[in-house]
């Protein structure tokens, strides 16, 4: 299983890459495996306000459909358009072209709570 | 594959002659007339029959297979249920006949509502929902219109993550904010988890007794206490009703308002969209805000009274799925109070009995006992990249009803079993090997089998994917 080890994770199987004030935020190489092939996803709107953990966006594949949690608290800024016709990409490439969105953060302190490599290594 | 009836056609067949010669004594004007011809597929009477029996022989059906499938009390629908809804003293009725006239069926429903109310321990029930999902929403329309009347501000609905999938999309429907509620391994609820989240805007928790692990509650009283000291109310999802009939009742639990699915716990044929009846039940206190119209008994005459100004209003067109009401009232009729027992006690025992044949062999992650059904999780003793979907694909080759399978989502790989009161230990034992056969050592003697299965079924193994990503809507 991929964990690249430059990113942060949460225990709901996202992964965070952090830039600047920005975070950019996709599902993990486990979760795409686990979840099976993607046959759609639901991304939120431009400058939506979010709150830490809140469900933002939907994934669904074959078996189930599955909410995703943004990691922080702020307001998106970027979505992935390219996957909302060719969702196989997420589970292609999670952690490069398969991203979901960017969320520019309002509280620095919540990123101290996210997982290194290791904790999410741990975790699964 | 069976050829559709516009294939079939050719000129040179027809089921039926008209004779142009016949005068028919109706006045249509010229501008309503057809002047084409009816564009109708021409079969023979003998190919029509063999078209439509030969589809029925390749059905996955109660009627031909076992149907584990769990959640879902696939329950054998015994005969006389049907036998009793097609005679004509039902079945010839209008809905909009005359209240006097159709006494004998607003007397039915009367008396349904007050078996269910026996059978739960609810107060009051309305049969109107057309399903499950739909009694989930009338159920949640009442609580926020209970907490408008007592001016209280109450948004939120607190659901556990192993609740059925329509608990928080009909919560949320019905304009309410989800609060997903971690549960324990087993799927119960933790008091303490519970109380960190239980703030004064939840309305309502939605709990399914027992759970979708097949595993009861056990400190059902002392949620129940939690939740109601925080002014908040309980919803029982009936799904799983068909563990406890008759041997404890959610309106004891603590439960304000539930729904019923009689179409499975009070077996009636069900599957493939409909139709269903998901009756709502509620507590005295509740009872104004029911649908109308509600039956009422006046001088020993039956009434449909539609005027209730507290009410959520109608959300079905007439009486629901009368004939769906019917034959649950047939079987609860012809099992009486001894028999409904019965039911849930062999429901629980069938799936104990498979239960302990599965357990040293597969991980069942719930535990060693359960309720009316079970989960199995495969995922440690699957060998090849083979998955539980495959396992599904495989015991279709088998003859068997595929069990669900990826619920609850708690569950790696599940597979979940509610084999129902009405089946024989030997169909049981038959499963049970079959199954383990696949798990335990096709898996490992020929995997690409079940890679490619199904392989004995008309239809191959589908690209499910592909027909998701990219479907095809329109025949050519």
């Amino acid at each position: 299983m991929n964990i690249p080890q430059g990113l942060k994770y949460t225990k709901t199987h996202e992964w965070v890459k952090i830039d600047g004030n920005k975070v950019k935020v996709g599902i993990t190489d486990f979760a795409q495996h686990e979840i099976t092939d993607i046959v759609h996803v639901e991304l939120p709107e431009i400058s939506k306000q979010v709150k830490k953990e809140q469900p933002v966006a939907v994934i669904e594949s074959v078996k189930s459909a599955f909410d995703i949690y943004t990691p922080v608290s702020g307001k998106i800024v970027e979505i992935n358009d390219n996957i909302l016709g060719s969702p196989e990409v997420v589970n292609q490439s999670p952690y490069e072209s398969g991203y979901l969105f960017v969320v520019e953060f309002s509280d620095e302190k919540e990123l101290a709570s996210l997982l290194n490599a290791d904790d999410y290594k741990k975790l699964i | 594959m069976e050829k559709l009836l516009n294939e079939l056609s050719s000129e040179c067949s027809s089921a039926f002659s008209v004779n142009s010669d016949v005068e028919i004594d109706i006045q249509i004007s010229e501008n309503l007339k057809r002047n084409s011809t009816l564009s109708l597929p021409n079969i023979a009477e003998n190919d029509l029959l063999r078209h439509f029996t030969n589809l029925s022989r390749k059905n996955y059906a109660l009627s031909t297979v076992f149907y584990p499938l769990g959640s879902c009390t696939m329950k054998y629908n015994p005969l006389i249920n049907e036998r009793i809804a097609k005679f004509d003293n039902f079945n010839a009725l209008h809905p909009y006949q005359n209240q006097e006239t159709i006494q004998g069926i607003l007397e039915i429903m009367y008396e349904l509502e007050r078996d269910l109310c026996e059978i739960s321990g609810m107060d009051c029930f309305s049969l109107q929902q057309a399903a499950g999902a739909h009694g989930e929403f009338a159920g949640l329309l009442i609580i926020a219109k209970y907490f408008k009347s007592i001016k209280q501000k109450r948004t939120k609905i607190i659901v556990p993550d192993s609740a059925h999938g329509t608990n928080p999309a009909s919560a949320a429907f019905a304009g309410f904010e989800i609060v997903p509620l971690r549960s324990e391994s087993d799927g119960t609820i933790s008091t303490a988890n519970l109380k960190e989240i239980l703030t004064p805007e939840v309305a309502a928790i939605m709990l399914t007794v027992p759970n979708t692990l097949g595993v009861f509650e056990k400190n059902i009283s002392e949620i129940s206490k939690i939740v109601h000291d925080n002014g908040s109310l309980l919803y029982y999802d009936g799904a799983n009703l068909n563990a406890v009939m008759g041997i404890v009742r959610p309106g004891d639990m603590g439960f304000d308002v539930m729904h019923i699915n009689l179409h499975k716990t009070f077996s009636t044929p069900h599957g493939g969209g409909g139709p269903g009846s998901g009756p709502v039940g509620v507590k005295a206190f509740l009872e104004p805000f029911l649908p109308v119209p509600r039956i009422e008994n006046k001088k020993s005459k039956f009434i449909l009274n539609y005027k209730r100004s507290k009410s959520i209003g109608k959300l079905k067109a007439f009486f629901g799925n009368f004939p769906v009401i019917l034959k649950a009232y047939v079987y609860i009729k012809s099992l009486g109070a001894k028999g409904l027992k019965n039911v849930s006690k062999q429901a629980v025992l069938n799936a104990n009995y498979m239960l302990a044949k599965f357990k040293d062999k597969i991980n069942v992650p719930a535990g060693n006992k359960c309720m009316h059904e079970f989960v199995l999780s495969p995922k440690s003793v699957l060998k090849n990249n083979i998955r539980t979907l495959d396992i599904a694909k495989r015991l279709l080759d088998y003859g068997y009803y595929a069990p669900t399978v990826y619920f609850p989502l708690i569950v790696e790989e599940a597979i979940m079993i509610e084999p129902t009161e009405t089946e024989s230990k030997e169909t049981l034992d038959a499963f049970v090997d079959t199954l383990a056969k696949i798990i335990l050592e096709e898996t490992v003697q020929e995997p690409q089998k079940i890679k490619d299965a199904p392989i004995n079924t008309p239809v191959k193994r589908l690209n499910e994917v592909a027909a998701a990503r990219k479907p095809i809507l329109k025949w050519k």
